[in-house]
């Protein structure tokens, strides 16, 4: 028979461009092939040190996403009330105005009234600084309800942190543990990991109630009960000080274990760490008090000593082991709680004691200590850690993921060889140097970003009664280490303040970015609605204006006044800024753009966007901010493109760090290049420098590392980071609480801050465990993210929405016997807050106790330009309407008393057959969005006709689809 | 009816690592994204934003719970007891040796090539009948009904070959796409190639091999879990540094540290 006769190379397209994907947070390397105009294949690129060639489901799945029929492509004037989807299309000049005309007072009048928050912003150096020019202490990203906890926890511990600061030794580690995590933060770098430690027969366990995705893969899953990983890791620290199995002289010469803390009870003092007149912290080398920081002593860790002074101090370690040798954090005490057999306690603790004290692995690499000792070798630590939201979305989770931090310590296990490892530009000095900004300069800026870090109750932005100045109460009493601003909770007060006689901050304009805040970005949606379409007596909305930008039909854009819509990831200049989340690894600093291969005209009829960045810089400009404009009041910036090359936030300092200078010779600092962006284009979009041999491992000591990168202006200047396995500063916040100092908490707050601002990692019921009945709600409920739509806007993507179209309610079979409830079934869920009817299915992978589903699946009807009956809105649900903003006491916010993180997954919930079957509830109405064309796609057709002269794909199909 | 060519010294085929997979469905949508505009495209969806969304894929992960297994036999054979477990399962052509899905074909458009294995569908001659994805035991075969051909796994010839890729690209979009490293693309009928050396070190396996159409890919199936139950050695260890009842800080009262 013959063979028909192929063309096996046919060109992969006319040109490969290279630029950064924004399918979901992790901004890897993408190649997009073009064949006549449209984009013929998304690849990884190889080149690129995120991703390193591969590509998840949702970065090839971006064709459908550039494509999609829910691109907004025009200026949005509201027609109807709030919330119904009605407006019309108006010119960019008229939105600009009228925005202008909005904001222009605001500013004059006060500039807090502009509520700035921007969700899942990846410019957050250039929004936050915008938001400081304007003058707002309003301002803040999506992090309070997505990670804070991680990221503080960290930086207050060791000066980076799980997350995107960091990540596992994965060339060498030989046991990693991943608590809490599903699908996160970097999800492609993970799985290379992942990929890696299974081919090198490395153990990984898997800390999760739900054995989904790298929990199926691991060698040993730990269906734990939900909010209890704390507990589960102070047994293991337990554990591992009863075996003393710890690694003494790294907790004395990279952490603070052997610093003094006064013992004084009642006293001002009490709590902190001695120091000399100097102020320099003090220890004990067995005679005397000495400098903490000398080296070639012998600093003892046990023992009470009394100083010159007469003041009597014992060593941190001391009060560390004392408290977690305690025999209530014995395996077999929080066994049943945790969910975790005592044995299994004791063996992990057993082998994270094996792996990182008996593999005796070390590096062949000579290195210079802080203090100018050389190393022959790098002596290895071969455990690592990586978590994220299951720690974070706690409300105990800032001091869950210390415990961890704390149990890495103790092992020796940060930034050696087979650990958790620094990405640059971290470490960073702890507490971060940036405090959040306070005051307003004459010219009405604010004087420092609106986001930073407190290190004490005198940064606190408060008022003279101790009462929140931000809207969002973030960096108040109630919140003070709120680094990332709370999203979660600015509706709600922005609704709550306009009320009349409220006496609370009052909000004229809320403006937000990528922020569904109407959907399944906020807790509590139900009545988030309620709060954005709320009126008062005189038929005004109390929340007067809402200016939303978003690249897509989605729910939140219904609710909003004025829409600006942005253009999709491929029409776009963006700054992967290490100013901002840093796409770096923990051998090399890198950082990255991307760049429009299309002109959105181009794409379809009519289309009329623009890049969001661009036109806060041409807002501004109009608004005549200080750094937006000349002297003569005309634009500084032509768009975003000119602002990432022209702008520097100190000399030398811009958006990008490669190629800089007039000659393009210069990394990390250097005057601003006109051709900066060009290189940037030529070098696969991105820019990397590789760390020196000597620099890469013990980075918060190592002179190499800590001189490189205070060449770059990481750092101001090359001392040691010392680790923090006690924190001076929560211990300042509750000195406060107890009466000292001049900054105090108004009385209803003392308690609360006495109790979780604890130098040493606590544990504490999650508040909704603690304030609600088990026999009321007796099951814990959580999501998980799909890896083939996590952080992405999934199910409008027509082909990651083949891959699950809707979620259901997953639940053990033993769970379903106890409540009577059957593999299929519907079901109402029940929480302290809200009714859902879903339908159940069940599924061995999860912890009894716990039932689980996949988040942002769920649609409201007829968003996203999705047809009406289309699944993810009629079978499809929130687990959000479930979940208060507020604990179940009324008291705070759902979330943790440090950091102000969200605590979504706190939810306790009760579960009963329904009545009624196929239709989720709630159903909300209809959104008055235009639907789909509901014909077939054929993607490709034209391209493979234009390839193979074939006859096989005809323009229009050979048959009609059946009905 | 249609025939096979001789055997082919050169087996092109992919080996699947079951112990790796994390079920992202990344090979799953980067085959439909090379494909969509390749030799086999377009790979069609109807109803692509409405009730019941259905395309065609040449490449689909499913997922399955395993129960539990209890521990086997004892001395040196013993097998440790197993968790239960979540496998991720992709599933696509296997490029079978003997492939009832080319023998069904009344047409001749479903072959298999001389030079390498690979199955392909001629759409030229396809009359769109489905005998073949009613012969093919794997459920490896996609109709697309808006164009009424069968349509199927290429093993990307359009890239494998391809001259305008840069020779580390000349792989499967599966293989070049999989974030975890799980796939794995060659000749399999060179015992000396790397992944013929893979499938040897880790036992692969064919699937359903007692159908007997002799599938080219190859499944590495998942290590034992070491979750450590059955592991009594490591109670004799780390347990000699018990705490002094009375003092447990006691012990590190006299260390001697340097820093």
């Amino acid at each position: 028979m013959r063979e028909p006769t192929l063309n096996t190379s046919p060109s992969p397209g006319d040109e490969a461009k290279t630029t950064t994907c924004y399918m979901c947070a992790c901004r890897c390397g993408i190649k997009v092939w073009l064949a006549d105009g449209r984009i013929r294949y998304i690849q990884g690129n190889p080149a690129h040190p995120v991703n390193q060639g591969v590509l998840c489901a949702k970065g090839s799945a971006g064709i459908m996403q550039h494509y999609s029929p829910a691109r907004l492509n025009k200026p949005l004037l509201r027609v109807g009330e709030r919330g119904r989807g009605e407006f019309r299309e108006i010119e960019w000049d008229e939105a600009l105005q009228l925005a202008t005309d909005w904001l222009a007072p605001i500013r004059a009048r006060n500039p807090d009234e502009l509520a700035f928050f921007t969700g899942r912003d990846q410019s957050q150096a250039l929004t936050g600084w915008w938001a400081q020019q304007f003058g707002t202490i309003n301002y803040a990203a999506h992090g309070g309800f997505c990670s804070v906890n991680m990221a503080a926890g960290g930086l207050y511990t060791l000066g980076g942190s799980f997350w995107e600061f960091g990540e596992p030794d994965w060339e060498h580690t030989r046991y990693l543990m991943l608590w809490g995590v599903a699908e996160d933060h970097d999800s492609n770098p993970i799985k290379l990991g992942l990929g890696k430690l299974k081919a090198r027969g490395a153990k990984i366990v898997a800390v999760n109630p739900v054995r989904s995705g790298y929990g199926a893969i691991a060698d040993e899953w730990i269906g734990i009960r939900p909010g209890t990983d704390g507990l589960f890791a102070f047994a293991l620290i337990h554990e591992l000080l009863r075996m003393d199995r710890i690694d003494l002289e790294y907790l004395v010469r990279y952490a603070n274990a052997h610093w003094l803390v006064i013992r004084a009870p009642g006293a001002a003092d009490d709590g902190l760490f001695a120091r000399d007149a100097d102020g320099h912290v003090l220890c004990w080398d067995g005679r005397a008090a000495t400098r903490a920081d000398a080296i070639d002593i012998s600093p003892v860790v046990v023992g009470e000593c009394t100083l010159p002074d007469g003041r009597v101090a014992v060593p941190v370690f001391q009060l560390l082991a004392e408290r977690y040798l305690d025999p209530q954090f014995a395996p077999d005490a929080v066994s049943e709680r945790c969910g975790i057999p005592p044995d299994t306690i004791r063996r992990i603790a057993r082998e994270l004691a094996a792996a990182a004290f008996d593999s005796k692995l070390s590096l062949p690499v000579a290195w210079t200590d802080s203090w100018g000792r050389e190393h022959a070798e790098m002596t290895g630590r071969p455990v690592s850690m990586h978590a994220m939201r299951g720690i974070s979305a706690h409300s105990n989770g800032f001091h869950t993921c210390r415990a961890l931090h704390v149990l890495q310590m103790l092992l020796g296990a940060i930034d050696t060889p087979g650990s958790f490892r620094y990405q640059p530009p971290y470490p960073k000095p702890i507490p971060l140097p940036n405090r959040p900004g306070k005051a307003r300069r004459p010219d009405g800026t604010l004087d420092a970003g609106p986001l930073g870090y407190v290190h004490g109750p005198e940064d606190l932005l408060v008022d003279a009664d101790g009462q929140p100045r931000r809207i969002d109460h973030a960096f108040s009493w109630a919140y003070p280490l709120a680094a990332h601003g709370m999203m979660h909770t600015v509706i709600r007060n922005a609704h709550a303040g306009n009320a009349p006689g409220a006496g609370g901050q009052r909000i004229d304009t809320l403006m937000m970015f990528m922020a569904n805040m109407s959907w399944n970005s906020a807790m509590n949606t139900g009545e988030t609605i309620a709060w954005l379409t709320d009126k008062d007596a005189d038929d005004n909305y109390r929340i007067p204006r809402i200016i939303y930008a978003d690249a897509y039909a989605s729910e939140m854009v219904a609710y909003a006044d004025l829409v600006l819509p942005d253009t999709t990831y491929l029409e776009r200049f963006d700054a992967i800024s290490l100013l901002d989340r840093p796409i770096a690894d923990a051998d090399g600093v890198a950082d990255a753009i991307r760049h429009p291969l299309f002109d959105p005209a181009t794409q379809a009829e009519g289309r009329d966007v623009r890049g969001f960045q661009s036109v806060l810089l041409d807002l501004g400009a109009r608004l005549g901010l200080p750094g937006m404009v000349h002297a003569d009041g005309s634009p500084k910036y032509r768009d975003y493109a000119d602002y990432i090359v022209r702008h520097e936030r100190a000399p030398g300092v811009g958006l990008l760090a490669g190629w800089r200078g007039v000659d393009g010779e210069a990394h990390g600092k250097g005057a601003p290049n006109p051709e900066q962006l060009q290189r940037y284009i030529e070098h696969g979009g991105f820019w990397r420098e590789e760390l020196p041999e000597s620099a890469r491992y013990y980075k918060m000591a190592n002179r190499d590392y800590l001189r490189w990168a205070q060449g770059f202006g990481f750092a101001a200047s090359d001392a040691p980071i010392v680790l923090q396995l006690y924190s001076e500063t929560l211990q300042k916040f509750r000195l406060a609480a107890q009466g000292h100092g001049p900054v105090q908490p108004p009385d209803a707050h003392r308690q609360r801050v006495a109790t979780y601002f604890d130098p040493l990692p606590i544990w504490y019921e999650p508040f909704e465990h603690d304030q609600t009945s088990r026999e009321a709600y007796p099951l814990n409920a959580v999501t998980q993210r799909p890896m083939f739509m996590y952080h992405a806007w999934g199910s409008q993507n027509a082909w990651l929405r083949q891959i699950a179209t809707r979620n259901v309610l997953y639940l053990h079979p033993d769970t379903g016997a106890k409540h009577a409830v059957a593999d299929g079934d519907w079901i109402e869920v029940g929480s302290h807050h809200g009714r859902i009817t879903v339908q159940a299915k069940f599924a061995s992978n999860v912890q009894p106790d716990t039932v689980w589903s996949w988040n942002a699946i769920g649609k409201r009807k007829r968003a996203w330009a999705l047809a009406k009956d289309a699944p993810e809105s009629n079978q499809g649900f929130l687990l959000n309407h479930l979940i208060s903003d507020v604990t179940p006491r009324g008291d705070y916010a759902n979330a943790d008393p440090v950091t102000g993180q969200a605590a979504w997954f706190d939810l306790r919930v009760s579960i009963r057959k329904a009545d009624a079957t196929g239709t989720s509830q709630p159903q909300l109405p209809a959104l008055a969005f235009a639907e789909a064309d509901e014909r077939p796609l054929r993607y490709g057709a034209r391209l493979r006709n234009a390839q193979f002269h074939s006859k096989a794909a005809p323009e229009q199909p050979r048959r009609k689809p059946r009905p | 009816m249609t025939g096979l060519p001789p055997p082919s010294k050169k087996k092109l085929g992919l080996v699947i690592d079951l112990d790796t997979c994390v079920g992202c469905h990344a090979c799953a949508v980067s085959c439909k994204e090379w494909n969509a505009g390749g030799i086999a495209g377009p790979l069609t969806d109807t109803d692509p934003y409405g009730k019941d969304p259905s395309g065609v894929w040449f490449n689909r992960v499913h997922s399955y719970e395993l129960e539990p297994v209890p521990a086997c036999g004892s001395g040196h054979d013993a097998t440790p007891a197993q968790p239960a477990q979540t496998l991720h399962f992709p599933r696509s052509c296997l490029h079978c040796e003997t492939p009832a899905c080319v023998t069904v074909c009344p047409t001749g458009a479903s072959y298999k090539r001389a030079e390498d294995g690979i199955v392909l569908v001629d759409e030229d001659k396809c009359i769109g009948c489905k005998l073949c994805s009613w012969a093919c035991p794997y459920g490896a075969r996609e109709y697309s009904a808006v164009e009424g051909v069968m349509k199927k796994c290429t093993l990307c010839v359009d890239r494998i070959y391809n001259d305008n890729l840069d020779e580390a690209e000349r792989q499967p979009a599966c293989v070049q796409a999989c974030p975890t490293r799980a796939r794995h693309f060659g000749d399999l009928g060179d015992p000396d190639s790397d992944i013929s050396k893979l499938v040897a070190a880790r036992g692969g396996v064919d699937l359903m091999p007692e159908l007997g159409y002799r599938p080219t890919n190859q499944y590495l199936p998942p290590r034992p879990r070491r979750n450590g139950a059955s592991e009594a050695e490591a109670d004799a260890r780390g347990t000699a540094a018990e705490l002094d009842a009375g003092n447990p800080l006691q012990r590190w009262m006299q260390r001697v540290l340097r820093r």
